[in-house]
């Protein structure tokens, strides 16, 4: 085992009552990397995404985030990742720039860092003009991007994204991968899940539940060949229906 | 702490920036205690009423003129004849009919006696109950000054003392349920409505995955509405000082901390509410029809808890805004100390940590 | 949400009627006797066997009996002196305390009137009692004044409060529902998707508020059903004419319902004023109070207050008999006030989209 593994789970599992919803899952992701949480609608990929994110307990299992143990250590994870959920995470009725000191406040940064970071972040989107504006009044793949840099804030060491680009175009969809990477070759570890199979296609590895299950763990190349696939989509066709 | 700050400073944010709310928020309170200083009441005043005069001799004219005189009665019309009656009540008008009989002067003097029917439009019967004991009661004024001369021996004369509020003002009675409805709503449903809020939004996840601790995301949401609430109190307080020239009879001093108690406890309660419900309309609909109504109708606002069934008394008693008022009035208008509503405080401080501690279960019950 | 439209008005219903009294019955009595005589026990089992009093509480003196009143157990207290009966046989008449907690002002009035009653027939029996051959008799004269109570014999406060309670049901959740209806298409967006249908403006205002209007005639029906079956409220007028008024009327209230949808983006904000203007509302319409009692500015207020007329109806054709000539005035005036909201909610509507 090298120290480069970011998140270590093992044997994962979490009951509701008689239903289990996650089943004894395994898998590690390391450093930098940028990993594929795939699943059909219902496949318990939320709910094993919670139970790393620290805000739900796990029925059994072990798993390690960021150095910290998810049953002990919970509050010590959340210091050092950010997430960005997939219903949308900006308040609507603030503008940008109260949205970016209020998250970065409630990480503990400093005014000063704040004031920082949120110059070059407002530069970097190319936000000036509208940094005093209510986010409601932006468009959803101009929020999306906020969110994202926003999540960064406070240089986690994981940032977890749940199917960050559900109803953004292709365009914006292109530059908020291109984000993704950026962050991703700066050390940051990408946990993402999504429905769309050509973001699949750019992960570095890439996981599929099924039933609770992971059925398939590892590179787009090598789950292609080992399936027989054209593209992940077929893969993740021939996954699914079993 | 400089995180929990800046998680107010959003809070604020929030409602500032909702005017619309903003201005329920601020405008209830004082529209409602001002309808109640001074439209509404629930004593008598110029009711409407109709004579049926059978004998038109100076006793009768007199005694109409008595009846005129009094704040409580104008006399609207005379009608003729017993079927004008029921025509009159039918439009609606005219609350009661004085029936003189016949002959109505002769009788008093041949037999020292006569007859006044006093018919009353009871569909509203507390006012028809009012108005007949006030027509009696002016009647036997008359009679008093009528019999000056002669001796009325062995009697015993109530000598009345109305203690707390000599004039009988209803507004003393409306102000301590008012305060206490604003601040119920305030309080619980504006909390309730906000957690539940992020909850709708997503951003409730969003929370809970920060540094921050659920506790602090919690009492950083409630905050701004004890704010608000106090806010709301010291209007209040001052409207009914200065419009209505209330006494405060206590220590003001202690009356802010029991209002402070009691806006907590509602807190609490917004807490519990949003623990119950997802969205923000359920929870606007459990603040609203489940807490609004009996708020108003059971705590002994409007309607005196004593006259009322007996299962609704028992339930009354689990409702905190019965024991606010019952606090209020007691050091508003009685100026007692906390020796004699320490009974009433520790209830109101009981059902608190109750709210809390169940809301806290509630609480973890949904993250496992 | 279908619970909430029936479930919830009826049970109010059932709650409402039971607690909107201002009867004043078990009275908090306390009394403090320095006599301690045949008269003065007399006295006291007088209000003892009287059925508004309540909780017969004796105290040693005067302090511990201002202290029970302090301390919120004793409402109403009388004081009856030392040498009571004797000061009575001497001199023919005496005075006791009476000291009542004011701060419900109506009561208090209500209370006093009782403590007076009851003393006054002690008066009587007193007399006849005490009476000495020696004492002349004075023929004093009397006059005596016989209460009739029509519509409701027994004064009983449920016939009173059910017909209004009724209306403020059927104006609430009506209301609530019409405010926050075209408001939640707003905010889910699909008022985007029908505005773009060649369906017209007000076929789709129509389309909306006729379920509603159904559904408040359904209320209006089960809540009468329950007034009559549980309060035994008498319903002497037409029910076709209840009807009638309130097909109409409800119409008013969708008119308002739609103009704070109009001018609202949230069902929050639309509940909360909606909220604000039905507290208004029902405080003013009579339903608890008697407008009579308001100061003529106020009066005037309530005129445009639609739950007034609705109140003011039910009342009257419910519980007097009321016939169509006897509401032509409220009649009228809700008309006038459905074609100014409905036509002022139209107007708005095709302005604000």
């Amino acid at each position: 085992m090298s120290n480069n593994k970011v998140i270590e789970v093992e044997g994962l599992t979490k009951m509701f009552g008689d239903f289990i919803a996650v089943n004894a899952i395994t898998f590690n992701v390391e450093k930098g990397e940028i990993f594929g949480f795939l699943g059909a609608n219902g496949a318990g990929k939320t709910t094993a995404m919670k139970m790393l994110i620290g805000i739900s307990n796990p029925t059994s299992g072990a798993a390690n985030v960021a150095g910290f143990d998810v049953f002990t250590n919970a509050e010590d994870i959340k210091k050092n990742i950010g997430y960005m959920s997939q219903k949308f995470a900006l308040y609507d009725d603030l503008t940008v720039k109260e949205n970016i000191t209020f998250f970065g406040g409630i990480y503990g940064l400093s005014r000063k860092k704040i004031k920082e970071k949120s110059t070059i972040l407002i530069e970097e989107l190319g936000l000036q003009n509208v940094s005093n504006q209510l986010v409601g009044s932006l468009p959803l793949g101009w929020k999306q991007k906020i969110a994202f840099s926003v999540a960064l804030l406070h240089n986690p060491k994981i940032v977890f994204l749940d199917e960050p680009t559900g109803g953004v175009d292709p365009i914006t969809r292109r530059q908020f991968w291109e984000m993704i990477y950026k962050a991703a070759n700066q050390g940051t570890t990408i946990f993402v899940t999504t429905h769309y199979m050509d973001e699949a296609e750019y992960c570095d590895r890439v996981s599929i539940m099924v039933n609770g299950k992971i059925e398939a763990l590892n590179t787009p190349k090598k789950l292609k060949e080992q399936f027989k696939a054209k593209s992940m989509n077929d893969v993740f066709l021939k996954l699914a229906r079993g | 702490m400089k995180r929990f700050i800046g998680f107010i400073k959003k809070e604020f944010y929030h409602i500032f920036r909702d005017k619309r709310s903003l201005f329920i928020l601020f405008g209830m309170p004082i529209a409602q205690i001002l309808l109640f200083g001074f439209a509404i009441t629930n004593e008598i005043n110029n009711v409407d009423i109709a004579v049926l005069d059978h004998s038109k001799d100076a006793t009768t004219k007199e005694i109409i003129n008595k009846i005129s005189a009094s704040k409580y009665f104008s006399i609207d019309q005379f009608i003729e004849k017993e079927s004008d009656i029921k025509s009159v009540f039918k439009k609606g008008k005219v609350k009661a009919v004085l029936n003189f009989e016949k002959d109505f002067s002769k009788n008093l003097i041949k037999e020292n006696h006569s007859n006044i029917q006093v018919i009353t439009d009871a569909t509203d019967p507390n006012t028809a109950n009012t108005i007949s004991n006030y027509v009696n009661a002016i009647l036997q004024n008359y009679l008093r000054e009528q019999n000056k001369n002669s001796t009325s021996a062995y009697q015993i004369t109530p000598q009345s003392r109305m203690v707390f509020n000599p004039e009988l003002k209803s507004v003393y009675m409306f102000v301590p349920g008012v305060m206490t409805i604003i601040l119920m709503l305030v309080s619980a449903m504006m909390t309730s409505i906000s957690i539940t809020r992020e909850k709708e939004l997503g951003t409730m996840e969003i929370l809970l995955v920060s540094p921050l601790k659920p506790l602090q995301v919690i009492i950083g949401k409630v905050f701004p509405y004890i704010f608000l609430s106090i806010i709301n109190a010291v209007v209040i307080i001052i409207l009914s000082l200065f419009i209505f020239k209330m006494p405060v009879q206590g220590s003001l001093f202690l009356l802010g901390l029991e209002s402070v108690l009691f806006i907590i406890t509602s807190l609490a309660l917004g807490i519990l509410i949003s623990t119950i419900s997802a969205t923000q309309q359920t929870a606007m609909m459990i603040s609203l029809m489940g807490l609004m109504l009996p708020v108003i109708l059971l705590s002994g606002f409007i309607f005196p808890v004593t006259s009322m069934p007996l299962p609704l008394q028992i339930i009354s008693n689990i409702i905190p805004a019965k024991w606010f008022i019952i606090i209020i009035k007691a050091i508003m208008l009685k100026g007692v100390g906390l020796q004699y509503i320490w009974k009433e405080t520790l209830i109101l401080l009981g059902m608190t940590v109750f709210f809390i501690g169940l809301s806290v279960k509630k609480y973890k019950i949904r993250l496992e | 949400m279908l619970p909430i439209i029936f479930v919830m008005p009826i049970i109010q219903l059932l709650i409402l009627a039971n607690a909107a009294t201002f009867d004043v019955k078990n009275i908090k009595f306390g009394y403090v006797d320095y006599d301690h005589t045949t008269t003065s026990r007399a006295l006291i089992e007088k209000f003892n066997a009287s059925t508004y009093f309540n909780v017969l509480t004796n105290y040693p003196t005067e302090k511990f009996a201002n202290n029970a009143i302090l301390k919120g157990e004793v409402d109403v207290l009388i004081t009856i002196p030392s040498y009571f009966e004797r000061d009575l046989q001497v001199e023919k008449n005496n005075n006791i305390g009476v000291t009542i907690n004011a701060i419900d002002g109506a009561a208090a009035g209500l209370e006093n009137v009782y403590v007076t009653q009851i003393i006054q027939s002690f008066n009587k029996k007193l007399k006849i009692e005490l009476m000495q051959p020696s004492d002349m008799q004075v023929q004093s004269i009397n006059i005596t004044t016989i209460p009739s109570f029509w519509y409701n014999k027994t004064l009983n406060y449920k016939t009173f409060m059910v017909p209004g309670i009724l209306v403020l049901l059927v104006t609430m959740i009506t209301l609530f529902l019409s405010g926050m209806n075209i408001v939640r298409e707003k905010e889910i967006g699909t008022l985007e998707q029908i505005n773009v249908t060649p369906i017209k403006k007000s076929q789709f205002i129509i389309g909306k508020l006729f379920p509603f209007w159904v559904i408040g005639l359904g209320l209006l029906t089960v809540g009468l059903i329950i007034a009559k079956l549980v309060f035994n409220v008498p319903m002497i007028g037409s029910l076709g004419l209840m009807y009638f008024y309130t097909s109409i009327y409800i119409l008013v209230v969708l008119g308002i319902g739609l103009f704070i949808s109009n001018f609202t983006d949230t069902q929050q904000q639309a509940m909360f004023i909606a909220w604000f203007f039905m507290v208004i509302f029902i405080l003013m319409s009579g339903l608890f109070t008697p407008i009579e009692s308001m100061p003529i500015w106020a009066q005037y207020i309530t005129d445009f207050n639609p739950i007034k007329y609705f109140v003011e109806v039910m009342r009257m054709v419910m519980l007097k008999g009321s016939g169509f000539v006897d509401i032509i005035p409220q009649l009228l005036k809700t008309l006038l006030y459905a074609f100014i909201m409905n036509g002022l909610a139209v107007w708005s509507y095709k302005k604000t989209t």
